[in-house]
């Protein structure tokens, strides 16, 4: 009775608290004074007015788009998968080892092994958590969060001590070969009259995402396995009465979920890097948390609001060059579209369902004039 | 702002005549930040330092993802800032890969390395940590009473393993029968910036024995040496001298002129020289802190012992073991 019309819970809604952040973040810069018009603009030029910018943005998107979607996936099913960062972390690596143990002719055999190594890696790295929950009972907060610090740990000896080349400094494994490089956006765009996306490490990853994108659709929306899946979040005895398995969806939920996570791997190690650094996922696995938030769950929303977190990353990184905002208030300013989108969304919503309920009101009290 | 307007108007143009307009430096800080009291504040010293001496003015970031790296290259070169001064030795493959698009800018490269033959427009800048942890090494075991020195460092990467072969080394060329204890705080970059952490293996390590702990950390460092202070035993900074932190517990401090670098590549500016530079206990680009806040610790045994070393490394006849030379250390087992 009292719900909104769904425009106004897909679109409404987020982009209220959007505004809210906003403005919030608007008298934040004012108070240390800069100009925050100025600021904004500064933003909107350096990641959207440019292609370079775009190229930047859509990078960032790309890792938000994985990792968005591996919550949301999970989500459907009830469980909380906030090991994004290590299924990422895993991921890479399993890049790392297709693109640089196995021959390659060409970058699209390349990346569909790279795909699959990453996808394995991070599905593999989910998969104790997931046995632990559905067998166990251990929570799956608890043990994915405990997980991304295993991972870091075990990237961190494999780096140091067994995949980098002797002598070099860095933590990182030596360049994949050439032929698994990956074409970016210039690559792709760029003609000899207009150099486009110059320099921007967005590249073909970003096209991978957006079929993960419909996959996962598909998958949620119009399998049986999708079904089981929401069957589950929605009620698990209802689910059990129905002869669903949950250990068996809770395994599946949480390995999918893991292979969408690794799959980030791809567009950091093999995109843009072109090598395994130590400190690849930095965060992309957290973003995902609230990006599927701000997505409701759903695929599309999901790729809008993780587009919003790469323009604001990218955007950041602008203000960063230009300004003397100092880097932990651009994090403030992240941080403050994370809390009014994510954590604080029921102060919009409550009220706004209220407004939409008492408009509701006076129509029936007068109908059809 | 209205510079920056300018700046972003003329960025296109200015890509295509680079450095002839602006011939401002630039400044790239390492994922660690600009105020971690240490490696990157030392470069952020030097160039302030730069900055009132001569009233020029620098431009500077402190990055925060990976993909900045080359982002943060470029866009200064496109601007025409000249040189563009970087910490830390994960900036060289992006340098690597940028150099060549930009060949009237130089890059310069702290703690990193870039192939001189391949980028002519590049200067490398190392520093020979492992002397400068020698010579501490040495003064913590002749400081020591218990027999027990320690070492903590940040996330364990080579560099840092460097640091604390050389420390070990120094403290066993004083007294073979010294117990050496090496903690590393993490595995990630969070490592860098965790004092709680550095607070807890001190006081681990203060339990085991250890009466002196050298803390190669950044922004750990100073858990480290505040719980060295609080527990009554002595400690050593590394990087920026750190002696002021804690007068009177802060035995020295691993000095590694990360600021002259910054001042003296600034300095030069646009006609900077290029190629590989290392810097070594003879130029004094690596040392030990001595000032009035631990003139009381430092006994005149230890000073000669220590110039002496000293000494005896810039003429070649003591060789100190650099780790990331074979990746082992014969004084200590990671």
């Amino acid at each position: 009775m009292d719900r909104m019309p769904a425009w106004a819970d897909a679109i409404l809604v987020p982009l209220i608290s959007l505004l809210l952040a906003a403005l919030l973040s608007a008298l934040v810069i004012l108070a240390i004074g800069e100009n925050p018009v100025e600021a904004f603009r500064l933003m909107v030029d350096g990641a959207l007015m440019r292609s370079t910018g775009w190229g930047y943005t859509l990078y960032y998107a790309t890792n938000f788009i994985f990792t968005g979607l591996a919550v949301s996936v999970a989500f459907h099913a009830r469980l909380f998968n906030i090991g994004g960062e290590g299924q990422a972390t895993l991921g890479g690596l399993g890049v790392a080892l297709v693109c640089l143990y196995l021959p390659w002719p060409h970058w699209t055999l390349a990346l569909l092994g790279a795909s699959l190594g990453a996808a394995l890696f991070g599905a593999l790295w989910a998969l104790i958590p997931a046995w632990l929950q559905a067998k166990r009972g251990s929570h799956i907060v608890i043990t994915t969060i405990m997980f991304n610090f295993i991972a870091a740990a075990f990237l961190n000896y494999l780096l140091v001590n067994l995949m980098k080349p002797a002598g070099q400094m860095d933590p990182a494994t030596e360049i994949f070969p050439a032929a698994t490089h990956l074409p970016t956006f210039q690559d792709m765009f760029a003609t000899e009259a207009s150099p486009l996306f110059r320099g921007a490490p967005g590249n073909v990853t970003f096209f991978l995402a957006l079929l993960a994108c419909v996959a996962v659709w598909l998958l949620i929306w119009r399998t049986r396995l999708g079904y089981e899946i929401r069957a589950l979040g929605h009620s698990e005895s209802a689910a059990r009465y129905a002869g669903i398995s949950p250990v068996r969806i809770i395994v599946i939920t949480m390995l999918i979920s893991g292979a969408l996570a690794g799959l980030m791997g791809v567009n950091t190690a093999m995109g843009e890097a072109e090598r395994l650094v130590l400190n690849a996922t930095e965060g992309a696995g957290f973003i995902g948390i609230a990006v599927a938030l701000m997505g409701r769950n759903h695929p599309f929303g999901v790729f809008l609001a993780a587009i919003l977190f790469g323009f604001l990353y990218q955007g950041g990184a602008e203000l960063a060059l230009w300004t003397s905002i100092p880097r932990e208030l651009i994090v403030v300013i992240q941080a403050l579209v994370i809390l009014f989108t994510g954590a604080l969304d029921n102060m919009v919503r409550m009220p706004l369902e209220r407004v939409f309920a008492a408009r509701r009101r006076r129509a029936r009290r007068t109908p059809a004039e | 702002m209205n510079f920056t307007k300018t700046l972003l108007g003329a960025s296109a143009a200015l890509a295509l005549s680079a450095g002839a307009a602006l011939a401002d430096p630039a400044l790239i800080y390492d994922l660690g930040g600009k105020f971690d009291k240490s490696f990157n504040e030392a470069a952020f010293n030097g160039a302030q330092r730069w900055a009132e001496e001569t009233g020029g003015s620098y431009r500077d970031i402190e990055l925060q993802s990976e993909a900045q790296r080359e982002q943060a290259l470029r866009r200064f070169a496109e601007a025409g800032f000249n040189p563009i001064v970087t910490t830390g030795f994960s900036m060289s493959t992006p340098i690597d890969n940028v150099a060549a698009d930009y060949p009237d800018t130089k890059f310069v490269t702290i703690d990193g390395f870039v192939d001189p033959e391949a980028h002519p427009n590049v200067k490398s800048i190392l520093f020979a940590e492992h002397q400068g942890s020698y010579l501490v090494g040495m003064m913590a075991a002749m400081a020591s009473e218990t027999g027990t020195v320690s070492f903590v460092g940040g996330m364990d990467i080579p560099l840092i393993r460097k640091f604390a072969c050389g420390y070990a080394q120094g403290a066993k060329a004083v007294n073979p029968e010294i117990e050496v204890i090496s903690n590393m705080t993490g595995t990630t970059p969070a490592a860098w910036n965790d004092p709680v952490k550095g607070s807890e293996l001190t006081k681990a390590q203060i339990s085991q024995g250890s009466d002196v702990v050298f803390a190669a950390a950044g922004g750990t460092g100073i858990g480290v040496l505040q719980t060295a202070a609080d527990e009554g035993i002595l400690s050593i900074g590394v990087d920026s001298n750190q002696n002021y932190l804690h007068p009177g517990s802060v035995l020295t401090s691993m000095l590694k002129r990360v600021d002259v670098a910054t001042y003296d590549a600034m300095q030069a500016g646009a006609d900077l020289e290029t190629g590989v530079e290392v810097l070594t206990l003879a130029e004094d680009g690596v040392g030990y802190a001595m000032d009035e806040h631990n003139a009381d610790l430092v006994t005149e045994e230890m000073r000669t012992a220590v110039e002496e070393a000293k000494a005896s490394i810039v003429a070649g006849e003591t060789e100190v073991h650099d780790y990331t030379s074979d990746d082992s250390c014969p004084a200590l087992t990671f």
